[in-house]
């Protein structure tokens, strides 16, 4: 029984994908826009965070780091809950009109993946900072083209962590249906559904099919955003 | 040219360095001799400016090395004893030296294709470095190094990772270098290479100076016990 309704999932899933479904076009590209964006304004403050944590020596630096790795595990609901508690319309930040909007996923989904690139961009200067610095000033470079020299020798560590932090983000459930609402009215430009909260909302009304469809679509977005990013490192390096 | 004045090194409770003091010529192999531990190299790091002294004084053709840090560092090449490559092409690497002293593009050119002559590496122009064999790549470190025509080259024991091949090719480079005027300092626990390369020689022993003079006279006739059973091969540990 069990593996008949997954086989029966699985292949009303591939009809809905070829037969090119709106709802499920319009769902996922939803997950693409609102994660993306998560993961361009988390890089914003987090990339140069992350570089100034790696490449400066100061009081309380171990601190922050521990601080940040401790975030990595932030259960996604608990985040919601607060981002919530604090952008309903009667709460703190209620006047920034962010609750149930994308931008408001946007925002929280920024939020939970902040620790992720910071932690992985601080990792990974530190493991080459001490011997490409040194390298770079025996061969004539001062302070700032040392922490350049650095710096493009962490590219691969930056790219890994835009790529944890956007698979992070389009992946968590909490942040989304808590800020988000699952919002779907056909047409509508205020729709806040996700892959995620349909994906849950599906399963839980029996319509295995869907759940299944969108949930192969949410790897194949994992593993393409994955792979082009890859690519694009491997090449620019 | 280089004047150590009772340099002392610490690390914590371990004294690196103990009051050593040397005169090191312009346009000679100098060899700096030792165990494992001795303190070369923390004695090269010193006189390349990557490592500052606790005690005592660096004097770099007659003026404090450590005031002049900025021109001093373009002018004294290190190569480690692990070589570290950028990740990139061997291109690059070599080439990263002349760019910062704004050197143009086809004169870069012409220097490389030089330097790859010399260490017998052409065709290897865009091979990435990281995948090369350890002969290779310090091959690349050595023509990364020369190619900014130093006044001083330190080098960390050049040769002990190599094979019989790669240590000639290397060994060959030192000496063409000197012939060209720059001045060699090399840390090696090879006694033959030190025998075979430099016109002086030091013996460090657990941080202290224990004889230095010309290569021949302390190779035939030590005038410090310690010295003698180490050439001889008598000193355990």
């Amino acid at each position: 029984m069990g593996m008949e309704l997954i086989f029966n999932g699985i292949r009303g899933a591939i009809e809905l994908i070829l037969g090119a479904n709106p709802d499920v076009a319009e769902i996922a590209a939803r997950s693409v826009r609102v994660s993306g964006m998560a993961t361009l304004i988390a890089s914003t403050w987090s990339l140069p965070a992350g570089l100034a944590i790696g490449l400066y020596s100061f009081k309380g630096k171990g601190l922050l780091k521990s601080l940040f790795n401790s975030m990595l595990g932030i259960p996604t609901v608990v985040l919601g809950l607060i981002l919530y508690l604090l952008l309903v319309p009667s709460g703190p930040l209620g006047f920034l009109g962010l609750i149930y909007t994308e931008m408001g996923i946007s925002f929280g989904q920024a939020l939970l993946i902040t620790p992720i690139i910071i932690s992985f961009v601080t990792t990974s200067i530190e493991s080459v900072e001490k011997e490409v610095r040194e390298l770079a000033k025996t061969l004539g470079a001062g302070r700032f083209d040392a922490s350049i020299a650095v710096m493009r020798e962490t590219m691969a560590g930056v790219v890994l962590s835009i790529i944890a932090a956007f698979n992070r983000a389009v992946a968590e459930l909490g942040v989304a249906i808590m800020i988000g609402g699952n919002v779907f009215v056909r047409g509508s430009a205020l729709n806040t559904r996700v892959l995620t909260t349909a994906i849950q909302m599906y399963t839980s009304r029996g319509d295995i099919e869907m759940a299944i469809a969108l949930g192969i679509i949410l790897l194949l977005i994992v593993f393409v955003v994955s792979m082009v990013l890859n690519f694009l490192q491997s090449r620019f390096a | 040219m280089i004047e150590l004045e009772g340099i002392t090194k610490r690390f914590g409770e371990v004294i690196a360095l103990d009051r050593v003091s040397l005169k090191i010529d312009e346009a000679r192999i100098f060899a700096v001799i030792g165990n494992s531990g001795a303190g070369k190299t923390t004695l090269l790091r010193i006189i390349s400016l990557l490592e500052r002294q606790d005690e005592g004084r660096y004097l770099y053709k007659g003026e404090d090395a450590w005031s002049k840090e900025e021109d001093l560092k373009r002018r004294i090449t290190m190569v480690f004893q692990k070589p570290v490559m950028f990740n990139t092409t061997v291109y690059n690497n070599i080439a990263y030296g002349l760019k910062l002293r704004g050197y143009t593009r086809e004169e870069i050119k012409t220097k490389v294709a030089e330097m790859l002559e010399l260490v017998r590496l052409e065709g290897y122009e865009k091979k990435n470095a990281k995948r090369l064999s350890g002969g290779e790549q310090q091959r690349v470190a050595i023509a990364r190094a020369l190619i900014t025509e130093p006044e001083l080259l330190v080098l960390d024991e050049p040769t002990a990772n190599l094979d019989a091949a790669n240590a000639s090719v290397v060994e060959r480079c030192i000496k063409e270098l000197v012939g060209d005027g720059t001045t060699v300092i090399m840390a090696t626990h090879n006694l033959f290479q030190a025998k075979r390369l430099s016109d002086r020689v030091a013996y460090l022993f657990n941080g202290r100076l224990i004889e230095v003079g010309k290569t021949e006279r302390v190779f035939e006739k030590p005038e410090n016990e310690l010295t003698e059973k180490f050439i001889n091969g008598e000193l355990y540990f």
